[in-house]
């Protein structure tokens, strides 16, 4: 049977908080690092806040609690304990134009596709492909993360551990946004 | 007191009271004290006892031999005197909901108790709708009952709080302690459980079940004291951290009273093999991993089923948590004589299920993943005709994933399984006809819980809401006292409860009903609702009104998700001052962008004796 991967419900209830946010409000201009590709300084026009009451229909991403089954009957079931026991690495997910915050564990993926493929199914959207020197190719949609050192990166660049280590939240940029990065629209 | 003792001296009180009243004098008791003065001066023996002591004392002697709570509290009723001699004599307590008194209260009423259970958080606590950190502590009860009860001997907790310094002042202050179990609980570690098998010298029963247990990479088996132990019972399934073996080992040997032994999965099938060999004794059997450490070199692997063999007495077995399937038939040889089974820990499919429930005849209890299907399933409804109790739980537990059992098993076991009392069902799809036979079939039913885990997910063949399904069970199940319901239910499915569902005491609710009418179905139709639990369903303001007359009379109402204001709740509060209303968010944060203004997140409400709690968090709000 597959991985659940961010579908799991964990002991962490931040894991599958739904919260109303404003995406990437808070980000910094990053200085050049040479392995880094700069994001442009974003004025972002605020996005409307919706009511919770919105009645965007749900994604089919799990639901607080639900099924109810308690977190260590699902963390024990085997196959499941042969991915590696740890604490989770949780990161907060948003994506310009959506409601809601998502929050991913990284931990639950072994490598970028993976992760693409959860978060294009959590939000509905479509990466395109990633290319080496000019990023992500074919979709208005491009991943990107903010590190420990509080720069803006593309989701790839670097090798996956370092990714993993690193990244402290993610950003889906749309649109206008992404021309900074180099990415071809 | 021995019986004799007590007896004796009861018809020596008997007759003084007798020897000084004149058969024929009808006085009230306060003038008959003064008659007691005057006649006495002609009699040798001491002042006679007053009447009311004799009458106490028989009522002692007498509701030593009550055990239940539900009798005891009606004694307790019937007069102050009765009360008195009640609170003498309970040696039991059971707390429902450790909020509802305080410690104080209980050693105050409760003189000799030997026995504590206690509860803490509320069920939907397990799923994550509660933020850590609610309270439900330990601590202050164990305090108080360190200094009121010396002689205290058994301890139950269930969703409690409870620290390494709980165990280890617990472990310090009763000398005769016999009996620690651990249900859900947190908080504590490796080092407080060695505290305890160290201190208690009386331990009969180590019980840790489903509790989270945190690794202080301790060697807890081996601070069990040296020489012959008492235990009966050692349960550490939940205890994710490898153990001594060697330890456990000798303190197998030198535990001639152990029957139950439940191991982790740090303990593998060669590791099992040793201690059954050591242990033939055992009635209750957790196999841990049931896998080998070591790839089996042919004829050099222990012979598995000759030790399960000589486990004559094994009549219940779980564990199995990381199972091979080849060695699976290895516990054949007790099957016949098993009364509970508990595979859901384990994949196990209809193809590897089959050879070994044809032999559970006996079976009671069983447990399983639905990796079974509803072929195995069928399997079951075959042969267990003794079947009382089923859980099926997922094995993907997710919203879309595939459904293996479905109303064709449920239907099967209604059909072979007669005298069901008991079932928990996780499935995909249902249909009201698989559930209406099961009404009709099972008439034994008591706890009904079925989790259509899509949500909102009608009749999957005739697109209908799951309304008459459970409608039939509410009708036809007569016994029911517990009701899980799911899937698409209008209010009409409420309706029902309301009007059938008379013994229900406790009933979960997800994602159902159409307004507030659902709510108020039930909040006045069932009269026995002690516990009531609902998410992400459309009741609002109106229908929490509609239940203030039960509030009062009930251990706890939780309400998340749902539509009501905090004015609302504030009203409640008002209207009930033995009520504590506690409205929270899900996720504890302070932050602005969660709970704002009137929106209520959750609400949980219980009747309590001593008012709001003083131990609740910043993000908690008693109104």
């Amino acid at each position: 049977m597959e991985k659940v991967g961010v579908y799991d419900e964990l002991d962490n209830l931040k894991a599958t908080e739904l919260r109303l946010g404003l995406p990437g409000t808070e980000e910094t201009v990053s200085c050049g690092k040479s392995n880094k590709r700069a994001l442009p300084n974003n004025t972002e026009k605020e996005i409307e806040s919706t009511g919770k009451t919105e009645t965007a229909s749900p994604p089919k991403a799990q639901i607080v609690g639900w099924p109810p089954v308690r977190s260590y009957r699902k963390n024990n079931i085997q196959t499941k304990k042969n991915e590696s026991e740890g604490q989770g690495n949780y990161v907060k997910v948003s994506m310009d134009g959506a409601p809601y915050l998502r929050k991913i564990d990284l931990t639950m993926y072994k490598q970028y596709p993976e992760l693409m493929k959860s978060l294009e199914n959590m939000f509905k959207f479509s990466v395109g492909e990633y290319f080496e020197r000019e990023g992500y190719k074919g979709s208005d949609f491009v991943p990107t993360y903010e590190d420990k050192d509080g720069d803006w990166m593309l989701v790839g660049d670097v090798p996956w551990e370092m990714f993993v280590s690193s990244c402290k939240r993610l950003r889906i940029m749309k649109g206008s946004e992404v021309k900074g990065l180099g990415c071809g629209v | 007191m021995t019986e004799e003792d007590s007896s004796a001296k009861m018809s020596e009180d008997v007759e003084k009271y007798l020897n000084l009243n004149p058969p024929c004098s009808s006085s009230s008791s306060s003038s008959s004290a003064a008659t007691f003065t005057n006649k006495s001066r002609n009699f040798k023996s001491s002042p006679p006892p007053c009447p009311d002591h004799v009458l106490e004392n028989v009522l002692e002697n007498v509701l030593q031999f009550l055990t239940s709570r539900c009798d005891r509290n009606a004694v307790s009723l019937v007069c102050r005197s009765w009360y008195r001699v009640e609170a003498q004599t309970r040696l039991e307590v059971f707390i429902g909901n450790c909020y509802s008194l305080s410690p104080a209260r209980l050693i105050h009423r409760f003189k000799r108790v030997r026995s504590l259970v206690l509860k803490g958080k509320p069920r939907f606590a397990d799923f994550n709708l509660m933020p850590p950190n609610w309270g439900a502590q330990f601590s202050p009860w164990v305090a108080a009952t360190a200094k009121a009860y010396p002689w205290l001997e058994k301890v139950h907790l269930k969703r409690m709080f409870v620290t390494d310094d709980d165990l280890a002042l617990l472990a310090e202050s009763f000398p005769g302690f016999k009996e620690l179990t651990l249900v859900c609980c947190e908080g504590f570690g490796t080092s407080g459980i060695a505290i305890v098998a160290n201190k208690c010298r009386q331990l009969k029963v180590l019980d840790l079940m489903e509790s989270e247990v945190t690794d202080d990479e301790l060697d807890w088996i081996s601070c069990f004291p040296e020489g012959e132990t008492h235990l009966e019972s050692l349960s550490f399934d939940c205890i994710e951290s490898p153990i001594n073996f060697k330890a456990l080992e000798e303190l197998v040997v030198r535990s001639p009273f152990l029957k139950k032994l439940r191991t982790n999965r740090f303990v593998s099938l060669e590791e099992l093999h040793r201690l059954m060999v050591r242990a033939p004794q055992l009635t209750s059997l957790g196999t841990g991993s049931f896998s080998p450490d070591n790839v089996p070199q042919g004829e050099q692997q222990p012979d598995y089923a000759a030790a399960f063999r000589a486990c004559k007495s094994i009549v219940c077995l779980s564990g199995f948590r990381e199972f091979r399937p080849e060695y699976l038939l290895a516990i054949s040889s007790v099957c016949a004589n098993l009364t509970s089974l508990n595979f859901s820990y384990a994949n196990i499919s209809p193809h590897m299920l089959k050879p070994i429930i044809s032999n559970c005849h006996n079976i009671r209890v069983f447990w399983a993943l639905d990796s079974i299907r509803d072929e195995g399933l069928q399997a079951v409804a075959a042969t267990c005709k003794e079947l009382r109790e089923l859980r099926i739980f997922p094995f993907d537990p997710r919203e879309d994933s595939e459904g293996p059992v479905s109303g064709v098993g449920l239907q099967a076991i209604s059909e072979g399984c007669r005298k069901l009392e008991s079932i928990l069902y996780f499935c995909q799809n249902m249909t009201n006809g698989a559930v209406t036979a099961m009404s009709e079939n099972c008439p034994q039913l008591t706890v009904f819980r079925l989790c259509i885990m899509g949500r909102h997910r009608p009749d999957h063949v005739t697109g209908k809401p799951m309304d008459d399904g459970f409608g039939a069970i509410v009708k036809n199940c007569k016994k029911l006292t517990r009701l899980a319901v799911s899937g698409l239910l209008t209010d009409e499915a409420f309706s029902y409860i309301g009007e059938y569902g008379k013994l229900i005491r406790t009933l979960s609710v997800a994602f159902a009903g159409n307004s507030d009418k659902a709510l108020r179905y039930v909040l006045e139709g069932c009269p026995k609702l002690q516990k009531l639990e609902i998410r992400d369903s459309p009741f609002g303001d109106v229908g929490l009104r509609s239940g203030m007359h039960r509030y009062s009379n009930m251990r706890f109402v939780w309400l998340s998700s749902c539509l009501i204001s905090r004015g609302g709740c504030r009203g409640v509060s008002h209207a009930l001052p033995n009520v504590v209303v506690e409205v929270f968010g899900a996720d504890g944060d302070d932050d602005e962008d969660t709970v704002t203004g009137d929106y209520v997140e959750t609400l949980y409400l219980y009747r309590s004796l001593d008012g709001p709690r003083k131990d609740a968090p910043k993000f908690v709000t008693i109104l």
